[in-house]
């Protein structure tokens, strides 16, 4: 690989992996699960988890992937793939555009081919900051795309799932969005290739419901909320108060629905050493 | 067609009376016998399943149940399946594709349940399975959403290589109510929500989601069941015949296909 545009990709990485660094507050952060406060060099020189608690702040997808992927080796794919407006819903295109302005996004699905300790793989990340990590046609899309090109090219695929669930205002394609992803990892799958899941806070509705749950290895984020339903609408339906830990990535892991909780500051590690077990893994 | 504006078409697919599975079993297929539990945890109510002859053909027949009297609505859970039932229902998919019966499944129902029992068995794992295994399958899978398609929940027996509608059902991303409540904060706007949604029948025909639409009697299909079952059985069995004369990889590439279109970017060579 040419060392200038290595050099170059990895500054465009880190450039905007700095604008995902958005752990609220000025000089002093709170955190809101212990409430203590750090100094903002200290949160963001810890991968955006809190010195104190360990609570794991929401992170950017470019941020996300700077993490992970080794310098230099990071590619976006699709990157220009357009937002959609499939039902021509009210007020929608704005809402978009507001989304856009304020991550600098154009969907809330990044995704990437790159390195991990030197073997190649593609890797998506949904990001929560445009509306909710949402499923719409476009994220379902990339997602697809990606799947696809892994499946093509006989690469491993992570994907890191952030999710409040279907995108509304797509309605009905937003729902489909689940068929498709779900159907094309069956193809990927059949090619015995690895795909590894990540769950991050929140994981929840449609993406839980298809592509993040489908991993041959399944990690998430310590703390991170992942199920189907909202803890809120099952409040409701039961009429009682939920145990203390319910839907939390500890208790997906008793429940048998996650192979480890995995720290953020371990993940890429954790990644690199499966990537390496599952190296002779791939049937042409 | 009749021309029921979105939100009457609600009221007419959640109508107490209108034909439920049992009533299509009934009507459309001979010689049933029910099929039960997931082999792993449970047997949930909430989908009724199990093989049966159409025209003396072997096949398997799913669909989720909604009760017409109170006891039978609270015995299975007013239709609104566990993981418990995605996994029998892909357990009996599974089944037909090792006998090569065709696979009818029949939707009816407001969702997912959203429980703590329902959570902690992986409902969403349940689904996600169901989506992926379907989409697979080596058999003919025809699916009939006959009164409400809500959610993932609709979905997980939905991945068919034809989807049919009856004319006043609807297919959504959630209820109306709970559609308004997401976006606004008030459920009470769930009529507004209706007209936007585009959860009817010709909409999704239009839109590509939907391959066919059943016609109703006037007024739906509650009030003349029999001319209802008459013309659904006509559209099974047309599109039943077009099928069997795929082979099973043709099947599965051609309902992978139909999926993979929706929501595609216009095609633009990479």
């Amino acid at each position: 690989m040419s060392g200038i545009f290595a050099k170059r990709r990895a500054r465009l990485l880190a450039m905007k992996a700095i604008r995902d660094n958005y752990v609220p507050g000025d000089q002093l952060v709170a955190c809101p699960k212990c409430g203590g406060e750090s100094q903002r060099k200290d949160v963001a020189g810890n991968l955006s988890v809190c010195p104190l608690c360990g609570y794991h702040f929401p992170i950017g997808a470019y941020y996300r992937l700077s993490t992970i992927l080794d310098p230099g080796s990071f590619r976006e794919l699709n990157g220009k793939l357009p937002a959609a407006d499939p039902l021509s819903f009210p007020g929608y295109r704005e809402k978009q555009r507001l989304a856009q302005r304020k991550t600098g996004l154009t969907e809330a699905a990044v995704t990437a081919t790159g390195t991990i300790g030197g073997r190649k793989c593609v890797t998506g990340v949904l990001d929560s900051r445009f509306l909710m990590g949402s499923m719409s046609a476009a994220v379902g899309e990339k997602i697809t795309l990606a799947i696809e090109y892994a499946a093509k090219n006989k690469l491993p695929l992570i994907l890191f799932s952030a999710s409040g669930g279907a995108r509304m205002q797509e309605g009905i394609l937003s729902l489909m969005q689940m068929a498709k992803t779900s159907a094309a990892l069956a193809r990927f799958s059949d090619k015995g290739l690895l795909y590894i899941s990540v769950l991050t806070d929140p994981t929840t509705g449609g993406v839980t419901a298809s592509f993040a749950s489908l991993g041959d290895i399944i990690l998430a984020e310590p703390g991170a909320l992942i199920g189907f339903a909202g803890p809120r609408v099952i409040q409701q339906t039961i009429g009682e108060t939920l145990p203390e830990g319910f839907q939390r990535a500890e208790y997906q892991e008793e429940h048998g629905f996650v192979d480890a909780v995995v720290p953020r500051g371990e993940l890429r590690e954790t990644l690199e050493r499966l990537l390496r077990l599952h190296e002779k893994g791939g049937r042409a | 067609m009749s021309s029921l504006t979105a939100a009457e078409r609600v009221a007419v697919a959640r109508h107490p009376q209108r034909p439920n599975i049992t009533d299509i079993i009934g009507a459309l297929f001979t010689d049933f016998f029910e099929q039960k539990g997931d082999r792993l945890c449970r047997e949930d109510p909430a989908i009724l399943g199990g093989v049966a002859l159409y025209h003396g053909r072997p096949v398997t027949v799913i669909g989720t149940r909604k009760g017409k009297t109170a006891e039978e609505s609270i015995r299975c859970n007013f239709g609104m399946p566990g993981p418990e039932g995605y996994r029998k229902a892909l357990r009996l998919m599974k089944q037909a594709e090792k006998f090569r019966r065709p696979v009818f499944t029949f939707i009816d129902t407001s969702g997912a349940y959203p429980g703590l029992e329902a959570e902690a068995r992986g409902q969403g794992e349940a689904i996600a399975r169901n989506l992926m295994e379907m989409s697979r399958l080596t058999i003919p899978v025809i699916a009939v959403i006959t009164g409400e398609g809500n959610s993932g929940g609709a979905l997980a027996l939905g991945v068919a290589n034809r989807v049919l509608m009856l004319e006043n059902a609807v297919y959504a991303i959630l209820s109306p109510e709970g559609f308004a409540s997401i976006l606004w904060r008030d459920a009470g706007r769930h009529e507004e929500a209706c007209g936007l949604m585009k959860l009817t029948a010709p909409d999704l025909l239009a839109l590509g989601i939907v391959d066919d639409v059943v016609p109703e009697p006037e007024g739906g299909a509650h009030l003349a069941p029999e001319a209802a079952f008459r013309a659904l059985d006509r559209a099974l069995d047309r599109h039943l015949a077009a099928l069997l004369k795929e082979s099973g990889g043709s099947l599965a590439s051609g309902r992978y296909q139909k999926f993979r279109k929706m929501g595609a970017a216009p095609k633009e060579e990479p």
